[in-house]
């Protein structure tokens, strides 16, 4: 699915530089199921940001499916992760002064699809959550287990053949967590790829394959035979 | 979910962030149609008088004003009635036509009205022939209207209310306005009794919209009777063949006539013609001040409200929200305060002008379509402009905020 070649990503602030991240070789398969590990500021963010066609990169080339997603435009990338990306975020970023209804409609929406068939598919999918009797609360009249499951069934909205989600069980009780790692669980089941970035141990197992960064460098990967014993 | 919904879901969050920015515009809004409204029909007021009396003289009582003469309320104030004469023998050139007139306040069926004495031409006809003076022989050299061949007058006794003359009118006679006719359901042939007297109603003068609906018009010397006023009267009008012959009349009338106020309708309206190009000067400013003012609250307001929903705008982006959807947004959001503050400032204008405009400057108002549409306009096209940069700068936002931290 992804194929990152010799990409660099600097970020340039008075003068100074700081290579955020930087990668030889990296290709994600579809279907993997992938956690992305390492210490604050080790570029797990912007690894997720480069995947998502939100940052291009200073050098190298990153395909997605054997196409340069930087080469695309910048419309033709906002439709991809519409159509295919779905995001987790550690805040869930839900909008406030949304329902969880309006809130898991609105991907719908910017894809396009009709009003009614809006409704119905958010309602289904809240219920598939177990948030069927919560359509018209709004984020903050909702505990925090039940903000992150309306923002999975929004990051499900538009049916996503890949997920990237930032440290999605980090603000959550252990039941929450379970709740959300099961449904990862599933979406790779189908054949659908996840690309996780975690400092959540318990997390970080139920991923097939760790990829470890430090300072903005790929130190290990279970892929990777040599570098497996530093994701041990 | 669309974007209209969207948008006002936000708005009615927080409605109170907006309420700074709105109230500018509907200030400037309600200024502006207030000040519009009632210099318009202060205009058309003035237009009226112009038409009505363009090319006349007016004599006057020395502490009358045209103001009592509009309101007929002159009825303590008189002057002699041998001033006609004085006028007449004088044959100062430029003078068409003369029309003494006296007014005092009466009741038709408990209703007030204004019975008006009026000279009929036919009696200067006769005054003309028992002085052997040639009437109104005295042409106005120069004269702007005489390219266009010379005035005739309507003998109809209808065109009273136009010509401002009456060519015949017996002493048991009356014509009578609009509203009069109207409310006491008297129509020509009928009689009507006032002042204890019986008079026929010889016409029924169209409506014009000024005092005059409600005014009864009879022989002068039949209203001199009834009142035991004696020779006198209120006014004279004195219509002049053109403009500049009313304006030559006024200084050799003051002459002849010492003891009288002479003013043309050009002289007093001047002043309100002058108040009048200062209201619409001001309509402009308070534009400009709605531009500037409520322009700057809206775009920063915009700006505000952009740097708060970064990572929101982030996070729609992430989820595919093109950058116009994100403008648009914004400009939508600023589009309906326009709306608001536009709507608002409109009726309250115009409620404003209404009660301006009947105490300040004596003028009814009515609602103005076109004005009322094109003051909404310019509070939307204000709104929509002040929050376009904003809007840009929201598209323009890295959706990687939307992984930021709080």
């Amino acid at each position: 699915m992804f194929q990152l070649q010799g990409i660099t990503k600097i970020y340039r602030k008075r003068r100074q530089e700081v290579i955020a991240f930087r990668v030889d070789q990296l290709d994600i398969s579809a279907g993997e199921y992938v956690a992305v590990v390492g210490p604050s500021g080790s570029g797990k963010t912007t690894l997720l940001s480069l995947l998502g066609g939100m940052l291009s990169p200073d050098a190298g080339q990153l395909l997605f499916e054997g196409q340069s997603l930087y080469d695309l435009s910048l419309k033709d990338r906002t439709r991809l992760r519409r159509e295919q990306i779905g995001f987790v975020f550690q805040t869930f970023n839900l909008v406030p002064y949304l329902t969880a209804l309006d809130n898991v409609q609105v991907p719908l929406y910017l894809n396009g699809i009709k009003p009614i068939e809006q409704r119905t598919r958010a309602a289904s999918l809240l219920e598939q959550v177990g948030l069927g009797d919560r359509l018209d609360h709004k984020p903050c009249e909702l505990s925090t287990g039940q903000q992150q499951r309306v923002a999975l069934a929004r990051t499900l909205a538009n049916n996503p053949r890949l997920i990237l989600a930032d440290e999605p069980t980090g603000n959550l009780d252990p039941e929450s967590r379970e709740v959300v790692l099961s449904m990862f669980d599933a979406f790779v089941r189908d054949g659908r790829t996840i690309v996780m970035v975690t400092h959540d141990h318990s997390a970080a197992v139920r991923a097939a394959r760790k990829v470890l960064l430090r300072d903005g460098q790929i130190i290990g990967d279970t892929n990777d035979a040599i570098s497996r014993s530093h994701c041990a | 979910m669309n974007l209209r919904i969207l948008v006002w879901r936000e708005l009615s969050e927080r409605p109170s962030a907006m309420l700074t920015s709105t109230l500018a515009i509907l200030l400037g809004v309600t200024a502006l149609v207030a000040i519009r409204h009632v210099t318009v029909f202060s205009e058309r007021e003035v237009g009226q008088q112009l038409q009505s009396l363009g090319a006349n003289v007016l004599v006057l009582p020395k502490d009358a004003t045209l103001q009592d003469y509009y309101s007929a309320d002159l009825t303590s104030q008189t002057l002699p009635e041998s001033h006609v004469a004085s006028i007449l023998l004088a044959n100062l050139p430029g003078v068409e036509r003369l029309s003494p007139k006296l007014c005092v306040s009466a009741k038709i069926a408990d209703r007030p009205v204004t019975l008006t004495g009026i000279l009929p031409q036919s009696e200067f006809q006769a005054k003309a022939a028992w002085q052997s003076v040639s009437l109104f022989s005295n042409k106005h050299e120069g004269c702007t209207k005489a390219a266009c061949g010379p005035k005739t007058y309507d003998a109809a006794p209808e065109s009273l209310a136009s010509e401002r003359t009456i060519d015949q009118l017996k002493g048991n006679e009356a014509v009578i306005g609009a509203d009069v006719a109207e409310f006491s359901k008297l129509q020509p042939g009928k009689s009507v009794t006032i002042l204890g007297e019986s008079l026929q109603i010889l016409a029924v003068l169209p409506r014009t919209g000024t005092v005059d609906d409600s005014r009864v018009f009879a022989h002068l010397h039949t209203v001199q009777r009834m009142t035991n006023a004696g020779e006198v009267v209120n006014a004279i009008e004195v219509m002049g063949c053109c403009e500049d012959a009313a304006g030559s009349l006024v200084p050799r009338l003051a002459e002849l006539l010492p003891d009288s106020k002479v003013v043309t309708i050009s002289q007093v309206v001047s002043t309100q013609v002058g108040i009048n190009r200062l209201m619409s000067q001001m309509s402009l400013f308070v534009v400009g001040v709605l531009v500037v003012v409520g322009g700057a609250s809206v775009a920063s307001t915009i700006a505000s409200n952009v740097r708060e929903r970064r990572r929101e705008v982030g996070t729609l982006m992430a989820l595919g929200a093109t950058p116009g959807l994100v403008t648009r947004m914004f400009l939508l959001k600023a589009s309906i305060l326009g709306l608001v503050g536009g709507i608002g400032g409109c009726s309250l204008g115009l409620v404003s002008a209404k009660l301006l405009g009947s105490h300040w400057a004596g003028v009814t108002v009515a609602p103005l379509p076109e004005l009322l549409l094109m003051a909404l306009a310019a509070a939307l096209a204000i709104t929509t402009l002040a929050a376009y940069f904003p809007a840009r700068s929201a598209a323009r936002l890295d959706p990687c905020r939307c992984f930021s931290e709080v």
